[in-house]
């Protein structure tokens, strides 16, 4: 669903990832670790478009990026399901509507979705949180929401920077077992993350593979994990 | 080319995508008053041109068909000369109609200088002959000249000198009202994409998630363009109604009135400011969707 092939990425004169190659295939479970400023979330950013390779060849369900136009990058962002590291939302708009954002830009409505947005919630415990304002929510809470706008249009990838990070373990394994079962109903799934006892936790209940980005570079992880 | 489902989409607007951006605040405020301020202005100007255009046309048809013959003699031969002018013209191709006024309206002529007690008959004022042409005009040179052959005294005014100059300005005075009202368009689109500009960098952060969660440009625009078309709209025909209103409340707009009392609408030309809302909804339409999208490029 989404390939890099000899992907590399400069910005002002300095490379930041170089000769990466990555496979998101359907039902596949990545993990991406490495060290702060290692290039995972500009990783992140170049599989759903925010930024362009430089170099290499970047492919998005059958088609190559440089090739995608503003509305194709629209409908490639309604099937990839994006957990962005700082959780933005629209701070004028209640949680439940945040969360219904997706639903919303592809014509689709809240109303007749309604059922489907307070399951969703309720698992991520923010049912009673439906009507608060983003700016009333703590740090866990904006994580765990954008986890669920994330997963409404029920994407074929889902690309998660960092989403535990403000998260309790419990909360932490909570999202683990959702992203889990979204891979089993054959999403593919990408997860930027420090959090090496999440990736332990996942390895017992999924084939997960783990990437570390070391000196620009993609390299295949796991041995000591 | 714009489709006719946009301009129904706008019309009649998506709440949900109306939600997605914030109140804009002053920008909403900037862009009601520039609407009606520049309505208002607009339909001032709409009644100069108009005015301006009577004006010109008035003294164009009045002045165009008309000419004067003055009789310049000694007092033994004023009418001699008068009949031998008359003759002349009579026989003058392009002439309708030749006859030399009465005594009592020569009077009436001067009297608004001189007043009513003037005695016009012992006084050497010259005999005036009133000329109308047909429409297409008699050779003024070839009169003049005959005019001299047969009464020396006969000076030809074909009002000409008058004419011309009072039309080339009222012509300029209508140029002016038009390019007044081009002003107004141009300052119109500068404040209101201004406004949407101020808008849209205010909602950078809003645009940004909208983008990330699979919204596309037009999407996105129809939210700023809808507001701000709509704002345009309404201050527009408040300032067009207020404008009107004052037009209305000056002094009649009476034919034989003067300039100043001519300026407003009359008859059908009460239409002519009716469109000036609908064209500041163009003109902000246009403004907002090239700022947003020229905006939105900027923004992945």
């Amino acid at each position: 669903m989404i390939e890099l092939q000899d992907v590399s990425y400069s910005y002002d004169g300095a490379d930041l990832l170089s000769d990466i190659s990555l496979t998101l295939a359907p039902g596949s479970f990545h993990f991406l670790t490495g060290p702060s400023g290692a290039g995972k979330t500009t990783l992140l950013k170049l599989c759903y478009m925010e930024l362009m390779a430089t170099k290499g060849q970047v492919t998005l369900f059958g088609r190559p990026a440089d090739q995608i136009g503003r509305d194709g990058v629209a409908h490639v962002r309604r099937r990839v399901g994006i957990v962005h590291q700082d959780c933005a939302f629209l701070d004028h708009l209640p949680l439940v509507e945040n969360v219904a954002l997706p639903l919303t830009v592809s014509g689709q409505s809240t109303e007749a979705n309604m059922q489907e947005l307070r399951e969703l919630l309720g698992w991520v415990g923010l049912a009673s949180k439906m009507a608060s304002l983003p700016a009333e929510l703590s740090g866990g809470e904006r994580q765990r929401a954008a986890l669920a706008r994330a997963v409404i249009m029920s994407p074929d990838v889902i690309l998660a920077d960092e989403p535990t990070g403000n998260l309790d373990w419990e909360m932490s394994l909570r999202l683990l077992t959702l992203l889990v079962e979204l891979n089993r109903m054959g999403k593919a799934i990408l997860v930027a993350t420090h959090d090496l006892n999440l990736i332990r936790q996942a390895k017992s209940q999924v084939s997960a593979r783990v990437l570390r980005i070391k000196d620009r570079r993609l390299q295949l992880a796991g041995a000591d994990l | 080319m714009i489709r006719l489902a946009e301009v129904i989409s706008i019309v009649q607007g998506d709440p949900r995508a109306d939600r997605a951006v914030p109140p804009t605040g002053f920008t909403a405020q900037l862009t009601l008053f520039t609407g009606a301020a520049m309505a208002l202005l607009a339909v001032f100007a709409l009644a100069l041109s108009l005015a301006t255009a009577r004006l010109a046309d008035r003294w164009s048809r009045e002045l165009a068909q008309s000419s004067t013959v003055r009789i310049s003699a000694p007092e033994s031969q004023v009418a001699v000369q008068t009949e031998a002018a008359l003759r002349v013209l009579r026989s003058t191709s392009g002439v309708e109609s030749a006859r030399a006024l009465a005594p009592a309206e020569q009077q009436a002529l001067l009297s608004p200088w001189f007043g009513p007690d003037l005695p016009v008959d012992v006084l050497p004022i010259p005999q005036l002959i009133e000329v109308v042409e047909t429409s297409g005009g008699y050779d003024a040179e070839g009169l003049r000249l005959r005019l001299k052959a047969e009464a020396p005294g006969a000076v030809l005014d074909d009002h000409t000198r008058w004419r011309r100059p009072l039309i080339e300005a009222a012509g300029r005075l209508n140029l002016l009202a038009l390019a007044s009202i081009l002003l107004i368009a141009l300052t119109m689109v500068a404040m209101i994409t201004l406004a949407a500009n101020a808008a849209l960098s205010a909602n950078a952060q809003v645009i940004r998630v909208l983008r990330l969660v699979g919204a596309r440009d037009s999407y996105i625009a129809r939210a700023f363009v809808r507001r701000y078309t709509l704002r345009a709209l309404a201050g527009a025909a408040a300032g067009t109604l207020f404008g009107m209103a004052a037009i209305a409340l000056l002094p009649d707009a009476d034919p034989a009135g003067g300039f100043l009392t001519g300026l407003g609408f009359s008859g059908f030309g009460w239409l002519a400011p009716l469109p000036v809302p609908l064209l500041a909804a163009v003109i902000a339409f246009w403004s907002t969707r090239v700022a947003a999208m020229r905006a939105l490029r900027g923004i992945t």
